[in-house]
This record gives C-alpha cells, sequence and structure tokens, in this order.
C-alpha cells in the first residue's frame, strides 16, 4: 500500500476488502468474521491474514465447510445485536446457504412485524475469467435479485469497495456484498484514508457521453470503460454507469443518462435470461419507452450452465472489451 | 417480387463505382450468379452476378454514371414469386409464373419510386422517441432523409430537422374533418420567444393563453354539459353549528392520529351519500337514445363521490370510490389523499373516473351562492357555501346566533324534478343538521 497523499492511498480491491473490515473490527467490538478458512488461513485470498491473532477466535470464526450453517449462525448473531462479517469463500458455494439467506434473513425484519432485524453482510467473491472454471466462476446475483428484503451490492474500485462495505456493515439489513475475483488484484486506485461510506443504490457516472448510455457493474464496468474511452477516438460519445449497487438499482441515474443518450445497453457477466439487465430494460421499457431511439441491447453471457474450464469456452463466455467496443459501435451508428 | 439491386462494395475503401456496360436490357431475363452489369472502380472492373433469377424490371443507372456504393441501380422481378397483390393482373392465374408487369421504363421517375418505399418503411420503423419528437416538433418522418443504419430516421435527425425548419412540416396535429363549424380562425402560430402567447398560470393582456390538454377538456366539457343538460337550480340554508363545533372538538386529534387536516368535506359528502340514499334519481344519469334504442335514466349502483378541488391552473375531480361505505373517518382520510395527490399532481386515471355525483366545497372565499355546472354524465351536483353567524328564530321562538350556509343544487332537469330535488335537498339538510356536536367519526 503506497502512500500517494496524506488523505489516500493507494490499494488494490483486496486490500481495500481488508483494511475495511480491520477499521470495523477495530472501531466497533460487535463485528466478527466468519466463514471457511478465515482464521488460521487468514481467507484463501489473505484478506483476514493475522486477523485472528489480533481479534481472537471468538470473533474471527473457522467454520466447517457447511454454508448453510455460516450464514444461519450470522443470522443468529445478528438477531441477537452483532455485526456478523459472513464469508461465502466463492459464490459458487452459496447454494447450500439459499434458504438460510432468502427464507431467513431477507424476512426477519417483515416476520418480526419490525421487532428483529438482520444486520448481517454476506461477502462472496464471483465472477470469471480467471480459468476458475465451474466452480469458481459464478455470477450469483440474478438468483438472489428477486428477493425483496435483501440489498446486492458490486462494486468495482477500491475506494467504492471500501465506501459500500462500510455501509454494508452499518446497514440494519442484510447486504449480499459481490466481490469481483479478477478485479481483486488487477484493479488498483487511490482509497480515502479514515472513514467514510456510500449510500446503497447509487449509481456512478463513469464516464460522461452523450450518443449511448452503457449501464455496467462489477470486472465488465473496466471494460466497458476501456471500450467507451477507445471509442472518443472516433469521435463517439457513450456515457458509462457502474452501478455498484444492484439492488436498490439507481433508476433515476439509468433514466437521467437515457434522456440524454436515447439508447441503452446493459452489459453484465452474468447470463442474459432473466439476469439483471432483464430487469433494467423492464424498467426502461415502462419509464422511458418515448425516449427510446434504439431497442434496448444487452450484451451478457451465454445462456450456459457454467463457464467451461477450457481457455476458448472462457473466452467464449466472456465479452471482451472488443465485443463490447462492437455493441457500442453499432449502437451509437443505429 | 421485385428485388432492388444496389452498387457492391468492390473493395474495402471503395465508396463509389461507375455501371461500365449494362449486360442486360429491361425485359431481359436472367439467371442466379449471372452477371448483368459491369461496374467499374478505380480499383477493379467486375462483372456483378444477379442474386436471383428473374426478369430486369428496372435500370436505375445510366451506362457511364457514377453513384455511391448502396444506391440501388436495378431492379430485378423474381421469376416464380407472386406479385404483389395491387400489382397482380387481377385474372393472373394461381401458381402460374407471373407476367412481367409492364413497368416504367428507365426515365424519370423510378428512382424516386424506389426512395418512397424507403422512405415510408423507415417512417413505419421509426422509434418511439422519432415518433414522439415528430409529434412534438410537427415534423413529418417521411420527409427526412435519414442517417442513421440503413438511412434510418435518428431521433437526431428529426430534432435537426425541427432547428433548422429545412423540412416539409406538418402545420398542425392531424385533426378529423371537422363536421359542421369550420375552425375558428387560424390559432396563433407558437413561436419561441415571442410575445403572442403566455401561460394560464401566468397570463399576460393582449396575448393568447395556449390552453393545456386539461384546460382543452374542461373547456369541452363544461360546453358539453350545459348544451346537453338543461341545468335547474335550488338552494336551502343549513344549520352547521353542531357539526361544526363536533369537527373542532376532533380535529387537533384526528390530524395527530392521521396527518390528515379534518375539513368539513367529509362531514357533507357523509350527508350527501344519506340523502342520496332516498333519493337515487340525483345518483343517475340521462342516457341519450341512439338509433331505436329510445332514452333512459341510468340509476347508479355504486355512489362515487367527485369532489371538486381547485388547484391555480386547473380544476380537477378526484373521485371517493363507493362513499357510502365510508365512515365520516374514512372519507376524511380518502379525500384527504386525494387532496394530497391532487396538489401533486399525481392523480391517476382511477382517481379521476367514475363519478356519479359531486360536492364542491365553496365557500372558503366567502362565496354565498354559486350556479355550478353538472359534471357532464351526472344528474347533480351541490355547492357548500360560506358558513356565516346569524341571528336565527328558532322553532321555539327563541332567537340564536347560529352558523348558517348555503347549499345550492344544479341538477340535470330531464333526470329529475323540482319534487325530487328538493326533497333531496331536505334530506341533505335534515342530515347535516342531525350531525354533532359530538359522536363517534
Amino acid at each position: 500500500m503506497a502512500v500517494v497523499s496524506a488523505n489516500a492511498t493507494v490499494m488494490n480491491n483486496v486490500e481495500a476488502v481488508r483494511a475495511t473490515l480491520y477499521d470495523a473490527l477495530k472501531s466497533d467490538e460487535r463485528v466478527c468474521i466468519l466463514g471457511e478458512d478465515v482464521g488460521a488461513r487468514g481467507n484463501v485470498f489473505l484478506i483476514t491474514k493475522d486477523f485472528v491473532g489480533e481479534f481472537g477466535e471468538r470473533r474471527i470464526i473457522d467454520t466447517p465447510i457447511a454454508e448453510a450453517s455460516i450464514v444461519g449462525i450470522a443470522v443468529g448473531m445478528a438477531m441477537e445485536g452483532l455485526r456478523p462479517v459472513a464469508e461465502i469463500q466463492f459464490a459458487d458455494f452459496i447454494y447450500p446457504s439459499f434458504n438460510q439467506i432468502v427464507g431467513e434473513a431477507a424476512k426477519i425484519r417483515y416476520r418480526s412485524n419490525g421487532e428483529y432485524t438482520c444486520p448481517m453482510v454476506i461477502r462472496t467473491p464471483y465472477g470469471g475469467g480467471v480459468r476458475g472454471a465451474l466452480s469458481h466462476s459464478v455470477s450469483i446475483e440474478a438468483l438472489f435479485y428477486h428477493v425483496p428484503g435483501l440489498k446486492i451490492v458490486a462494486p468495482s474500485f477500491p475506494a467504492d469497495v471500501k465506501g459500500l462495505l462500510n455501509t454494508a456493515i452499518d446497514d440494519p439489513d442484510p447486504v449480499l456484498f459481490l466481490e469481483h475475483k479478477k478485479t481483486y488484484r488487477l484493479i488498483k486506485g487511490e482509497v480515502p484514508n479514515g472513514h467514510y461510506t456510500i449510500p446503497l443504490g447509487k449509481a456512478n457516472v463513469l464516464k460522461e457521453g452523450t450518443q449511448l448510455s452503457v449501464v455496467s457493474y462489477g470486472l465488465y464496468v473496466h471494460w466497458a470503460l476501456d471500450a467507451a474511452r477507445q471509442l472518443e477516438g472516433e469521435s463517439l460519445s457513450v456515457e458509462v454507469i457502474d452501478l455498484r449497487s444492484i439492488r436498490p438499482m439507481d433508476k433515476t441515474a439509468i433514466l437521467e443518462s437515457i434522456q440524454k443518450t436515447r439508447k441503452l445497453l446493459i452489459v453484465h457477466e452474468d447470463n442474459k435470461f432473466g439476469g439483471i439487465g432483464a430487469e433494467i430494460s423492464a424498467m426502461v421499457a415502462e419509464e422511458a419507452l418515448f425516449n427510446l431511439d434504439a431497442p434496448i441491447r444487452r450484451l451478457c453471457g451465454p445462456d450456459v450452465p457454467a463457464m467451461g474450464y477450457a481457455l476458448p469456452l472462457e473466452e467464449e463466455f466472456m465479452s471482451s472489451p472488443a465485443e463490447m467496443a462492437n455493441a457500442m459501435r453499432e449502437m451509437v451508428k443505429f | 417480387m421485385p428485388t432492388t439491386i444496389t452498387m457492391p462494395q468492390l473493395g474495402e475503401t471503395v465508396t463509389e463505382g461507375t455501371v461500365a456496360q449494362w449486360l442486360k436490357n429491361v425485359g431481359d431475363s436472367v439467371d442466379k450468379y449471372e452477371d448483368f452489369v459491369e461496374v467499374s472502380t478505380d480499383k477493379v472492373n467486375a462483372g456483378v452476378p444477379s442474386p436471383v433469377t428473374g426478369t430486369i424490371r428496372e435500370l436505375l443507372v445510366k451506362e457511364g454514371e457514377t453513384v455511391a456504393t448502396g444506391t440501388p441501380i436495378a431492379v430485378i422481378d423474381e421469376a416464380g414469386a407472386a406479385p404483389k397483390a395491387a400489382e397482380a393482373p387481377a385474372t393472373a392465374p394461381r401458381g402460374e409464373p407471373a407476367p412481367a408487369p409492364q413497368g416504367p421504363s428507365g426515365n424519370g421517375a423510378p428512382v424516386s419510386v424506389a426512395e418512397t418505399a424507403d422512405l415510408e418503411s423507415a417512417a413505419r420503423g421509426a422509434s418511439p422517441a422519432v415518433r414522439r419528437l415528430a409529434r412534438e416538433h410537427h415534423v413529418d418522418i417521411r420527409t427526412i432523409k435519414g442517417t442513421g443504419a440503413n438511412g434510418r430516421v435518428t431521433a437526431e435527425d428529426i430534432l435537426a430537422a425541427a432547428r433548422t425548419g429545412g423540412t416539409t412540416q406538418i402545420a398542425a396535429p392531424p385533426t378529423p374533418p371537422a363536421a359542421t363549424a369550420p375552425p375558428p380562425a387560424a390559432a396563433p402560430p407558437i413561436v419561441p420567444g415571442a410575445t403572442q402567447t403566455s401561460t394560464y398560470a401566468q397570463p399576460v393582456p393582449g396575448t393568447f393563453v395556449t390552453l393545456s390538454q386539461a384546460r382543452r377538456i374542461i373547456a369541452e366539457r363544461m360546453v358539453e354539459s350545459r348544451h346537453t343538460a338543461p341545468h335547474a337550480w335550488s338552494m336551502v340554508e343549513v344549520d352547521v353549528t353542531d357539526v361544526w363545533q363536533w369537527r373542532v372538538r376532533e380535529k387537533d386529534r384526528f390530524e395527530r392520529e392521521t396527518g390528515y387536516r379534518l375539513t368539513l368535506l367529509p362531514f357533507f359528502v357523509r350527508a350527501v351519500v344519506k340523502a342520496l340514499a332516498e333519493f337515487p334519481l340525483m345518483n343517475a344519469k340521462f342516457v341519450a337514445g341512439t338509433g331505436s334504442a329510445p332514452p333512459s335514466i341510468y340509476v347508479n349502483p355504486e355512489m362515487n363521490i367527485g369532489v371538486a378541488i381547485g388547484l391555480p391552473a386547473n380544476l380537477v375531480v378526484p373521485v371517493i370510490r363507493h362513499a357510502d361505505k365510508l365512515s365520516i373517518k374514512g372519507l376524511a382520510i380518502a379525500g384527504g389523499e386525494l387532496i394530497d395527490k391532487a396538489r401533486k399532481g399525481k392523480l391517476g386515471v382511477d382517481d379521476l373516473a367514475g363519478g356519479t355525483f359531486t360536492v364542491n366545497n365553496n365557500g372558503a372565499n366567502g362565496s354565498w351562492a354559486s350556479a355550478p355546472i353538472i359534471n357532464a354524465g351526472q344528474a347533480g351536483i351541490v355547492t357548500m357555501e360560506a358558513i356565516v353567524k346569524k341571528l336565527v328564530v328558532r322553532n321555539d321562538d327563541s332567537i340564536a346566533i347560529r352558523q348558517m350556509m348555503n347549499a345550492c343544487l344544479s341538477l340535470d332537469h330531464r333526470v329529475v324534478d323540482g319534487y325530487v330535488a328538493s326533497g333531496f335537498l331536505a334530506s341533505l339538510k335534515r342530515h347535516l343538521e342531525a350531525m354533532g356536536p359530538q359522536g363517534e367519526l
């Protein structure tokens, strides 16, 4: 971590998660971490390295390989006043805990008529492009997107990781915090020092443009940004919006952008059918049809059961910056 | 089916081509993949094969002429394909190869025919944004040459046309042909920045106020009602002292508990629905006869009470549905919600539709009597006028200071007569005077 100024530090996304968790553990004794290998091993990406030595086994809890228990225990801790940060080692392993997340955590407030809340965070690395094959590549956001009571965050930049993770820990309700694996060490950026928060449900316009709005999140935000900048050389003006929060969704930011550009391209890694892009498309069709000058387009993962290990299969699944640039070009010229 | 052949792009950087020689003439048959024209560019000379088997119908470019790639150069009638109904001779038997229609010969019109077809399909395929902008700026999409993919008219094209004014503009939004009166002298054109027009909210003397959709509808409905329903009018004086005191007693607690102000409106509506229950013909409408169907009166099965709310630039009459099923408290909340929505401009179609009788709480500014226009499609409207303290001689000959209010009724004389109307007003008066000074809201 290089210090660039008195007010900010340059770090990558892994370091941003680690630093934010560390500060939270230091400043709030209700915060605790539980998951597979978060203790002695210090997490597979070394996010919690040495935490157990400093904060003890009562706050940094190594669990069995039992995801339903990890989340279920965290739900109980949260209901009784702690601020657990549960970790699912890879998003691909989250399925056993589905019932605890959807059936329990998301419904506690409603079920208890507001008497209980469930202030917990479930952190999990997701996404492909790292030769992770079937069990280390999946995107899970659409599976949980449908569930009222659950918030879903997917930051792309280290500064957003910190601000949004702080907000997620403070939030009185469960937050699913998605960290794209490929951005973990690839993406570096300045992170302001000291405690700060970024509100959930606020998108970030990364690049302004007038001819096309591109909405994305996660790794693809970076690639879409690269593509949009490349198109500047062709005098094409593309706006890039980083959703940051998938739910709640920043409808205002999307609609304001479309009012200007009249065209919408949604780019995400998760597969297309029933995905986040489908919801955004429906929302825009409902609220802004008469601003649209082109069919909405979604550039997303294919409808295949998983991302293959073989490089050609992985590349076929992922959308490249060049494919994004092509889609943008076609839409601007439509 | 005619197939239009365009100038091909022969080479990557080539943008135009010259027709060096036509290898076929109009009326000649041509096989699929058979060269029918020789094209020269600054890089190559090449024969261009026909994509279909058929008959040359038109040659659109003269030999030696240079045109941009993508420009239509010929039309070939595909063999065996049925010609479009409009073009086919009425007697053409099914299944037989269509005879080559006598197309226009090469000189004159053909290019524009092809272009017109393109432009029409561009209008049909216009995006929602293009259609909206074209409507708003009175631009005819068919007159615009599109700059989008395949000549598509883009939103930017419409805006550019509107900016320059260089295209054929539609003079006014299409209106159905006027059946009776000629339209009023041409409305002044709306010129941005010019002073001939102003707004309803800020009217300027010597200008024309541009009417909003809502104001136009109000005007139409008022004329419709006044011209079709013969209005009659009646008024009663009501002693509202007790109901006033009841409201004063309850209003702070009510506002604390519900967040809505407790006005007299819900008390009035409650009395109105009780009176309507006794006189169902007041909750009815006149149905004009059509053709063989004689005119009739439809007695509404529901009591949906419209509440007139005046806004600075508009008048809205949202409807309290099933008002007869609500307590005074329920009416107060329903009315409060509608007033809230009206002030925020959030009333939906459902909020405004289906009224069967209207109440106008008219007295706030001191009006003492008024003759309202009936909401078209209803039998009556009642206004509640200003409440004033008066010296009153009571039934026992004592003199008292009482709060008095006039309730005025306009009625559709086709539906009810004075007999029903005065009975209704008497009932309304009786119910209002029976309310309070205490009780359960």
